[in-house]
């Protein structure tokens, strides 16, 4: 089973990006299984099912942060793609809190950015585009060639190994390359583990003393001039 | 260095072979697309910028110097040889039009090190094409629809240094088509206007005649017709004359075309 794990902003043409994807997978004989994590609304599922008739799942993570709740379920998804025979998973994520990336070693890491979103968005979203193999930057249609390649510039600041690919996903344009690589992608095996570290979670906050202020707190604390550190025993 | 582009014709709308079998546009040409709306000039240029390999809808194909272009023009617009600039191309930052050249400079130079030189060589350019003064102080979000189109031009020519520039109907956006076609002649690139204005057409080298998304005709144009072009002119700058008095409040009486002819 091959895995490609999607992530990207909210609105940004990760499904525009898949549904091409899809299709030209599809033509090409691989069997496609999707799989669609998000907070609490998404209707990929029902949509890519109507359209290709391929097996689709949906998971809502609720509280949980979308890309912890990838490392919980993944597993058991790849396991269910292998119930409905299919030989290559796609997981669209909402990546929404910056910090983490949902991508595994092994698996097709790929992050979706619009060009429409402004030239410093490369520089806010840490791990989500410095841990990727593919930036998909989408809506070139809508900008100059000039903040394009702007964009693209920053794209490589950040992370420099990244493979960018500029596409028109409202037309399919540019999604070739980006299929030839998911096919050249080698199938996942045995345990899978997290590409990134996750943030650090075990703090005060976080187990629910809500007093304001890092005074109040232990553990790995941050006042607003300095860098954060540990605090406590 | 690019010397040619050959356009291989695809099919029209009704799918039957286009009448003109294959354009070369060669390095330092400035060419017209004409055609009545809907005739496929916008979709000849697309295929043009997209470096259409049999696969648009056209059918058409595109060679560089006589073989297909590389990966690299489609993957990386900094190695792209061809700029695209239509009534619709806008730009989205915020950025002061000073920064934004500046780092657009910054990421097209080798080192990182921007000349200023070029910073205003571009501004200068842009403000030779619109009327309204394109200042480094305005934010680019700020600018008019003219304003952007200029700046849009000489950022293409100026920084990107672009050989092939694609032109989409800009003398609807408030740019002095004369003064554009002038200053553009002074460099070596491929210029390819689509256009219903009567006046760049007679000033091309030749003008590729559209109709039901085909190819139809290429015509060049000889000397009797850049001799026309000279007519038209006066007949334009008259309009020009009128809209600008127009524009600042005049008023007419019904003989005022006879007195100034
Ligand atoms: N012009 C243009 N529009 C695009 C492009 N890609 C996506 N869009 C549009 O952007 C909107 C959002 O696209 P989606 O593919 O649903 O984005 P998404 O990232 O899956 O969004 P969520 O899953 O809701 O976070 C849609 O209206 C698309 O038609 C593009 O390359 N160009
Ligand atoms: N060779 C072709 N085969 C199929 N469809 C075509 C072909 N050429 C153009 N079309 C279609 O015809 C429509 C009009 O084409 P286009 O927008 O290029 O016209 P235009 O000449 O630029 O018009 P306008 O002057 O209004 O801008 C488009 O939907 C385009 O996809
Ligand atoms: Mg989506
Ligand atoms: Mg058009
Ligand atoms: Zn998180």
């Amino acid at each position: 089973m091959k895995l490609a794990i999607c992530a990207g902003p909210a609105t940004c043409g990760k499904t525009s990006v898949l549904r091409h994807t899809t299709r030209k997978l599809l033509a090409r004989g691989s069997r496609v299984a999707f799989l669609k994590i998000d907070v609490q609304y998404a209707e990929e599922d029902e949509e890519l099912a109507r359209e290709f008739g391929i097996p689709t799942k949906k998971v809502y993570s609720g509280e949980l942060c979308p890309d912890h709740c990838n490392v919980m379920v993944l597993g058991e998804a790849l396991e269910w793609a292998e119930r409905e025979a299919a030989d290559v998973l796609l997981v669209e994520t909402a990546g929404l809190c910056l910090r983490c990336s949902p991508y595994v070693d092994g698996g097709l890491g790929i992050v979706v950015l619009e060009a429409t979103s402004g030239m410093n968005l490369p520089r806010k979203i840490g791990p989500m585009l410095s841990l990727a193999d593919v930036a998909v930057v989408t809506k070139i249609d809508r900008v100059s060639q000039a903040e394009r390649e702007v964009f693209r510039a920053r794209i490589l600041d950040a992370a420099p190994d990244i493979r960018v690919r500029e596409v028109n996903a409202l037309h399919g344009i540019g999604i070739d390359p980006l299929v030839e690589r998911m096919r050249a992608t080698p199938d996942v095996c045995g345990e899978l583990t997290l590409r990134g570290n996750p943030p650090v979670g075990t703090c005060t906050i976080c187990v629910g003393k809500k007093t304001v202020g890092w005074k109040s707190h232990f553990g790995v604390v941050r006042p607003l001039e300095n860098q954060t550190f540990y605090r406590g025993e | 260095m690019i010397e040619r582009i050959t356009l291989t014709g695809g099919r029209g709308k009704d799918g039957r072979a286009e009448q003109v079998a294959s354009v070369d546009f060669a390095m330092g040409n400035v060419v017209s697309i004409v055609g009545p709306t809907g005739s496929g000039k916008t979709t000849l240029i697309s295929d043009l910028e997209l470096f259409a390999d049999g696969s648009t809808p056209t059918g058409r194909r595109v060679l560089i110097d006589g073989v297909t272009p590389p990966a690299e023009y489609r993957e990386d617009p900094s190695q792209n040889p061809i700029a695209l600039i239509t009534q619709h191309t806008s730009f989205l930052s915020d950025l002061p039009v000073g920064d934004f050249l500046r780092i657009h400079a910054g990421v097209r130079s080798r080192d990182g090190v921007v000349a200023e030189a070029v910073v205003s060589q571009t501004l200068a350019f842009a403000n030779q094409l619109t009327g309204e003064p394109v200042l480094p102080a305005l934010r680019m979000t700020e600018l008019s629809g003219g304003q952007t189109r200029a700046l849009l031009i000489a950022d293409a020519v100026v920084i990107g240094n672009a050989p092939i520039i694609l032109l989409d109907e800009i003398e609807n956006a408030g740019i002095h088509r004369m003064k554009a076609l002038e200053l553009l002649r002074q460099y070596r690139k491929i210029f390819v206007f689509v256009t219903h204005d009567p006046y760049i057409p007679l000033l091309s080298d030749f003008r590729v005649v559209m109709a039901a998304g085909a190819m139809t005709k290429v015509i060049r144009s000889g000397e009797a017709e850049r001799r026309l072009a000279q007519r038209v002119r006066v007949a334009d700058d008259l309009l020009a004359g009128f809209r600008e008095r127009i524009r600042s409040g005049g008023e007419f009486s019904a003989d005022e075309l006879e007195a100034v002819a």
